[in-house]
């Protein structure tokens, strides 16, 4: 992508953004609340599309299946969330055990 | 403004930054890894503000995926945000315009999860209120700008031998793991996740809004059939 043409996509994920941000807070009693089942699907966002992002980049390498160092430190990374729900911790481990793997195949 | 309460937001919201902050440098970084200049990294988490809906964009960018699939991407991993919206929206309703839109801006997960907090445990009015809130998610934000510029700008001279790509799969997965709370969240989870393996040679990369869609619907179905 063009460096101008990551401008406007920038922009228009911005405004967009912004809408979904402010919708409800700024068009509060001019709008009817959200309806039930939206809100139900709502919930499924986070854990459908961050899944769907992770498990590709441990298993797939340039559009090849692959089990390889990222698979093993992915696999690790998880454990780590899990038991320590820490963001630096699940990162750095992660990083290591790649490196770690890495260095040995 | 209230300034006494503006400043518990900053100091409750503190704790949490050390968790921001990676998270925020990687982002930097991955601006520069898609092919981007560094004004790029700086300049998007200016106008987005977003982390995740921003990692998920300049990967896709660094896939050389189309425009589209980036932007309905990114606006899917944002929906969220009309949950929160809706959530604080009574909280905020005699504030006045600017400052709603200036809520608006700020808000994230982060500033979401502690106001709301507050905002049900205790009776303050509207000033208070948005004092708190403004205090917390401006906190977040200014982290947030510095530690992106700063991934954007040193992240360029990382050696690709590092690696660092694979610590964007890392966030992602530190925020997907506290997401899958029951029975429902994992099958959404699942799903997604094997779709998008199986999509993976689809082209525009447009395996992965189809497998999240797919992961939503099972979702709302095994909480159906499993309440």
């Amino acid at each position: 992508m063009s460096g101008s043409a990551a401008w406007a996509v920038f922009a228009i994920i911005g405004a967009g953004t912004l809408v979904l941000r402010g919708a409800m807070i700024v068009l509060w009693g001019r709008l009817s609340a959200i309806p039930p089942t939206v809100e139900r699907g709502l919930r499924f966002i986070p854990p459908a599309v961050l899944a769907a992002l992770v498990l590709p980049a441990l298993l797939v390498s340039d559009g090849v299946f692959t089990v390889g160092p990222r698979l093993v430190a992915g696999t690790v990374a998880i454990v780590v969330a899990w038991r320590t729900r820490n963001v630096l911790a699940t990162i750095g481990v992660g990083m290591v055990v790649l490196w770690i793997v890495q260095a040995l195949t | 403004m209230h300034r006494p309460t503006f400043l518990e937001g900053v100091r409750d919201l503190t704790p949490i930054l050390l968790g921001v902050v990676p998270f925020g440098l990687i982002a930097g970084i991955a601006a520069v890894s898609a092919g981007l200049t560094p004004f790029h990294g700086v300049g998007m988490s200016l106008i987005v503000f977003a982390g995740a809906a921003q990692l998920a964009a300049l990967d896709l960018i660094g896939n050389a995926a189309p425009a589209l699939v980036v932007i309905a991407t990114a606006l899917i991993i944002n929906t969220r945000f009309v949950m929160y919206s809706a959530s604080l929206a009574p909280y905020f309703q005699e504030a006045s315009t600017p400052q709603k839109v200036a809520a608006s801006y700020l808000l994230t997960d982060q500033a979401y999860a502690f106001s709301i907090n507050r905002f049900t445990s205790r009776q303050e009015p509207t000033r208070v209120r948005m004092s708190y809130y403004l205090g917390a998610a401006l906190t977040l934000w200014v982290t947030w700008q510095v530690s992106t510029a700063a991934g954007a700008f040193l992240g360029a001279a990382v050696p690709e031998a590092w690696s660092l790509d694979f610590a964007i799969p890392l966030v992602f997965i530190a925020l997907l793991v506290p997401a899958i709370r029951d029975r429902a969240d994992a099958g959404a989870a699942a799903t997604a996740a094997i779709l998008a393996v199986l999509l993976v040679g689809l082209p525009y990369n447009l395996g992965l809004p189809l497998a999240a869609t797919a992961g939503i619907i099972a979702g709302i179905a095994v909480e159906r059939v499993v309440p």
